[in-house]
């Protein structure tokens, strides 16, 4: 049979890890920086990435709250301000939000599915590459000071070509088309990863709920992104070849850009936050220490999610003067969405009721999420009545419900996803004292930026507006925020102390620091860069607290299995298994690195360079690169793939 | 255990601060005069009250199951079953809620905006950044203050030749989109007398922050006593130095922007100032409509108001105090 | 500790499949097909917007789209799904010359099309600047040529490789996914034309 009872990892010795880590290594340097194809290298690359923008951009954010401080300020002007917050927006949903839980989708999911990386590991360089590019292709905007000024949302006709004639609107148009690349791509290799990479035994009903929440996540990118595309490559079409689509003169319509917006534009929202969500049910049964409570209805409730998302974009267009019966079904269906939520949450607390919480920061920062985004989810449901949404969207209301979602909780389990997994990632503990202080100095400093905000809106203050007059009684509020915001950006830098210090000084981690469950925690921290020399065998859902010790397969002469064992890791194969009930299928052998996925990005990165300034040469050339790019790759597809 | 009085604490500051700001002069939506806004902060209070109560009682249920297994050793055990906390929970109570919620809509909904006999027709259309309003069947135009009768249905017409904008009064009721190629209307009646801010919630541009304007509502025999003076022309100016200002106003480029019914100034780009001297404010409600104010309007704009379309105009000091003069005489 | 563990024998969960899976390839083209499908679906939706917020479709100046010929050159588009099922087959039994000819035959069908298409937008009379329907219109069916160019690029490939013997019974992935692209593009087709060429005429 092809299994040994004994985990086989110690039994193969320190000779075959030395072999493997030969056979598995990328290049030294430059090369191998630029070659690389393994998920942990591209997952970290994809954190790191991600929150330099988060940085830059939530420095943006403070100087736009310095000028909201008083009234009549003068810390910039209308111009700048405008500009830092459609720079603001744009790089907190696109260059940092989507991408780091990428990140973690890249790093946790094949580790947690106990396979040696990700279906095409050549497409998830490929998209990492592609995200990197695209963000410096929206941030030279700012360096050549003509950065983009229509808000994150674009609505035209403000920022069609009559009303913004600079190129600023072009690099925001053809940066969103240029990032969805990438954002399509990952979702494509987590759906083939999660269907066919699986641990042999971990059928459909084991798979830890992160990987759930990344592939309800990875479906609804693949329906939803299409849809900005179009948005901004309709307006990009109108602004570069002066196409009709949104001038209404000429029967284009400016609403058809609000519909293909928000068509993505709401399940954007359940994009970042579902993953969010997934983390939170890794870090709370583990510092619970028991399962998950009602696994399937949580599974159940992931992928409906993903289905509701796509009938409630209308909520976005409430004030657009639509007939109000064909609101109400968008509103019923707003309502509706917050069920899925509610059995997430009642599941967390039930598995928190019933175990013994250990208050670490992951728990902290999972605490502090369910909080703020109870909060968040009430104020949602709230703007789902229309009427009631008719006074308060676009207004500061509407800021603070959105801050509790996208910051509350994503940004708050992408904290406690660091202090979790970051250990496993580096081998190195962070601070917990750092850990509870950085939490909250987060969580104080959050509400006290966000809370007031909805009274604000109340108050009648708009969205978007770069100064207010005195005496409106906004000023107490807007000070108090001012203050937040900064003691919140003060909590997020002593996490970034934090690591800097665990990255080289940092205790030893272990394997599994935390006593988790799942497979990522059977490996040593970091991973190798083959992740199991053994593929482990999976009969439970939390196989590392059920099957102690944890068995791994062992390769036979079969095709099928013949990768299992180290002999596959020798051969730089991984196994692939069936859908539903991860049946050993093949064997998928892995590529080589490779120049490939760096080359057709930097194609189509001067392909996007040459749309930009509008030089046909420069065009060609990218397109030329991209073209050669593919052949050679479509060429190379079956010596790699079999 | 600190966290546990987050939930009361939040529910505390947000009653306070409701309180307080009551007292202020915020165009607040819980300070309703008009019908639409009436509805909405019933609609509110509702979901206040409801709102409130889920996050105590969920809020607590996260603090007591954080802690409930505080020393035990494999935690404390508990005869609810993990799937009844999510059925009750997450699916159960929240259902009824939507059901409450969805009530609320379908009837606040079903009463506002709707059609009704002898509406005062208006006519706004939203420019960068500024707000041209005309009364059609009385025939004549106004800018960046709309006055509405107390108590008679009102029927503001929306209309855009640029960006979108949307017109929002909070104390009278919801927003309106202002959308090129589309006409929209919003329907209400005020009920209460009083001067409102009115706000652009549209992102519209670089001066968005400043498209502001005020709606007057007013008693009907006070408003058709305004409407009326609106619907005279202009007399002839009462002194020489208000004389000397229209000599000016025509001369200089005023007239080539603004018009001023029943003189030889027609233009169609900035707010028509026929009215000027009775507006409460000046550049869409940026500054108070004052004797320095307007003359620091005119001598240059920008400072005021930086990337509006009007020019600095220089005019030598006799000059600006005769068109301050004549502007004001304008009621 | 779980109670939903029914431990599964550890050697019964590493016994290969009886049946044969679909391939990783083939799922990443389905999901690729997926997110195309919902760009065409938008940009269909967007002409129906657009329709509808319009008085008069196509708008004063503008004709009916001539359907005769379209047609014909649809039925070339969709006929050459044939000889890519036939190549398709001829490999999965291990038979390279019925792949060489069935490719040759695709690429033959959907070169006519293009060809065709290049010469519908060259006699049409109206531009894409002039108004929103001829946006759309040169967008989409513009989009949906450019797809059929890119499968005939394609096709120069994997013909190449298909002549140079690098297809097998065993090893022909590469021929599976293509054929899939190509009639996944047919297939958009059959969406496209009805709404573009067809729809026009109902008023």
């Amino acid at each position: 049979m092809a299994v040994t009872d004994v985990p086989s990892q110690e039994t193969h010795g320190e000779v075959d890890a030395e072999e493997l880590e030969e056979i598995w290594a990328d290049a030294p340097g430059v090369p191998g920086f630029f070659s690389t194809i393994d998920h942990k290298r591209i997952g970290m690359r994809y954190i790191y990435t991600a929150f330099f923008f988060f940085f830059v951009s939530g420095l943006m954010a403070l100087v736009m709250r310095s000028q909201l401080a008083a009234p009549n300020n003068h810390v910039v002007g209308p111009e700048t301000y405008n500009q830092l917050m459609t720079i603001h927006g744009t790089t907190m949903i696109f260059l940092f939000n989507t991408p780091v839980l990428a990140g973690f989708g890249n790093y946790i999911l094949p580790l947690q599915l106990g396979t040696r990386d990700m279906a095409f590991p050549r497409l998830n360089a490929f998209s990492y590459w592609i995200f990197v590019l695209s963000g410096i292709f929206f941030f030279a905007s700012f360096l050549i000071g003509k950065a983009p000024d229509g808000g994150w949302f674009g609505y035209v006709p403000l920022t069609d070509k009559a009303f913004s004639p600079g190129i600023n609107l072009d690099f925001w148009g053809l940066a969103i088309v240029f990032v969805g690349i990438s954002t399509t791509v990952g979702a494509v290799n987590f759906i083939v990863t999660t269907f066919k990479m699986r641990a042999p035994g971990m059928t459909i009903n084991r798979v830890p709920i992160f990987v759930w929440s990344i592939l309800s996540m990875a479906f609804m990118v693949l329906f939803a992104v299409p849809a900005v595309t179009l948005a901004a490559g309709l307006l990009e079409l109108d602004r570069l070849f002066g196409t009709a689509f949104v001038n209404p003169h000429l029967g284009g319509s400016v609403l058809l850009y609000q519909h293909l917006f928000w068509f993505w534009g709401h399940p954007e929202v359940y994009i970042l936050f579902v993953p969010a969500t997934g983390m939170i049910s890794m870090i709370i049964p583990v510092m619970a220490r028991r399962p998950l409570a009602a696994y399937l209805w949580v599974a159940t409730a992931l992928i409906a999610v993903a289905f509701i998302s796509f009938g409630v974009w209308v909520h976005h267009m409430f004030a657009t003067g639509m007939p109000v019966q064909a609101m109400s079904f968008f509103s019923a269906v707003s309502l509706i969405i917050v069920l899925p939520s509610g059995v997430q949450f009642f599941a967390w607390i039930a598995t928190m009721w019933k175990g013994r919480v250990r208050f670490t920061t992951p728990m902290l920062f999972g605490i502090g999420f369910l909080l703020i985004f109870l909060l968040g989810g009430i104020t949602g449901a709230m703007l789902a009545v229309m009427p009631f949404d008719w006074q308060v969207t676009d207004s500061y209301f509407v800021v603070a419900h959105f801050h509790y979602v996208l910051n509350g909780a994503v940004v708050f389990p992408i904290f406690g996803a660091i202090y979790f997994w970051y250990p496993k990632m580096s081998g190195r503990r962070l601070s917990e004292r750092w850990g509870h202080i950085s939490f909250w100095l987060m969580f104080v400093g959050f509400n006290l930026a966000f809370f007031g905000m909805h009274i604000l809106g109340f108050l009648g203050m708009p969205r978007r507006i770069a100064t207010y007059p005195s005496g409106l009684g906004w000023d107490d509020l807007n000070m108090i925020s001012t203050i937040g915001g900064f003691i919140f950006a003060v909590g997020t830098g002593v996490t970034l102390i934090n690591w800097f210090h665990a990255r080289w000084w940092g205790k030893p981690a272990g394997n599994d620091p935390w006593d988790g469950d799942s497979l990522e925690w059977s490996t040593t921290s970091p991973p190798p860069e083959y992740n199991f020399a053994s593929i482990p065998v999976v009969a439970s859902r939390h196989p590392l607290w059920d099957q102690r010790p944890l068995p791994t397969a062992s390769s036979t002469g079969d095709e099928a299995t013949k990768s299992l064992g180290p002999e596959g890791a020798e051969h730089h194969e991984t196994p692939e298994t069936t859908g539903l009930d991860a049946r050993p299928q093949g064997t998928l052998d892995l590529p080589h690195p490779t120049y490939l996925p760096f080359l057709l990005a930097c194609g189509i990165a001067v392909f996007f360079v040459g749309l930009l300034i509008k030089a046909i040469l420069v065009g060609v050339i990218g397109a030329a690169a991209l073209v050669i790019a593919l052949t050679w790759w479509a060429w190379r597809t079956e010596v790699d793939l079999a | 255990m600190r966290g546990r009085r987050a939930p009361l604490a939040l529910a505390v500051v947000l009653l306070t601060t409701f309180v307080a700001c009551s007292t202020k002069r915020s165009p607040s939506i819980v300070d309703p005069k008009g019908s639409e806004a009436h509805t909405i902060a019933g609609v509110w209070w509702l979901m206040f009250g409801l709102a409130t109560a889920v996050y105590v009682i969920v809020g607590g249920f996260i603090i007591v199951a954080a802690v409930r297994g505080r020393g035990t050793k494999e935690g404390r055990p508990s005869r609810v079953r993990d799937n009844t906390f999510v059925w009750v929970g997450g699916i159960i109570v929240p259902a009824v809620i939507l059901v409450v919620l969805g009530a609320a809509t379908v009837h606040a909904s079903n009463s506002l905006r709707k059609p009704e006999t002898n509406p005062l027709r208006i006519e706004v259309v939203g420019k960068r950044w500024w707000w041209a309003v005309s009364y059609p069947d009385q025939k004549f135009d106004t800018a960046n203050e709309v006055h509405i009768p107390v108590g008679r249905p009102i029927e503001i017409g929306l209309d855009s030749d640029n960006v979108i904008h949307s017109f929002w009064v909070p104390q009278l009721g919801g927003k309106v989109d202002l959308i090129p190629g589309q006409h929209n209307v919003w329907r209400f009646k005020a009920t209460k007398e009083g001067t409102f801010r009115g706000e652009c919630a549209e992102y519209c541009g670089l001066e968005h922050a400043k498209m502001n304007f005020l709606v007057v509502a007013q008693s009907a025999a006070s408003f058709d006593t305004w409407a009326l003076r609106h619907q005279q022309p202009q007399s002839e100016p009462a002194s020489q130095l208000a004389a000397n200002g229209q000599v000016v106003f025509m001369r200089a480029p005023c007239a080539g922007c603004h018009t001023i019914r029943g003189t030889t100034a027609h233009g169609t780009i900035g707010p028509d100032l026929t009215d000027i001297g009775s507006r409460l404010t000046l550049g869409a409600n940026t500054v108070p409509n004052t004797e320095g104010y307007l003359s620091g309007w005119i001598v240059n704009s920008q400072t005021i108001k930086p990337g509006n379309l009007m020019p600095p105009i220089p005019l030598s000091s006799n000059d600006l105090q005769a068109l301050v003069a004549y502007l004001r005489s304008l009621k | 500790m779980s109670a939903v563990t029914a431990a599964v024998p550890v050697p019964e969960a590493t016994a290969p499949t009886k049946g044969e899976g679909r391939p990783t390839p083939w799922w990443g083209m389905a999901c690729l097909i997926m997110t195309e499908s919902t760009l065409f679906a938008g940009l269909i939706g967007s002409y129906f917007f657009l329709r509808a917020s319009s008085k008069q479709w196509p708008p004063p100046g503008i004709e009916e789209p001539k359907v005769m010929l379209a047609l014909i050159f649809s039925f070339v588009l969709w006929g050459s799904s044939i000889p890519m099922l036939v190549a398709e087959r001829g490999i999965k039994r291990g038979n390279e010359r019925t792949l060489r000819f069935g490719l040759m035959g695709a690429w033959i069908l959907g070169a006519a099309f293009v060809a065709y298409s290049l010469y519908d937008f060259h006699e049409l009379h109206f531009g894409w600047r002039n108004n929103a329907y001829g946006s759309i219109f040169y967008t989409t069916v513009g989009l949906h040529t450019f797809h059929v160019f890119l499968g005939l690029v394609m096709s120069v490939v994997v013909q190449i490789k298909a002549w140079l013997g690098k297809f097998s019974k065993e090893r022909h992935v590469t021929v599976q996914v293509y054929a899939m692209y190509w009639h996944f593009v047919d297939a958009v087709w059959l969406v496209v034309f009805p709404t573009f060429i067809l729809s026009p005429h109902i008023k």
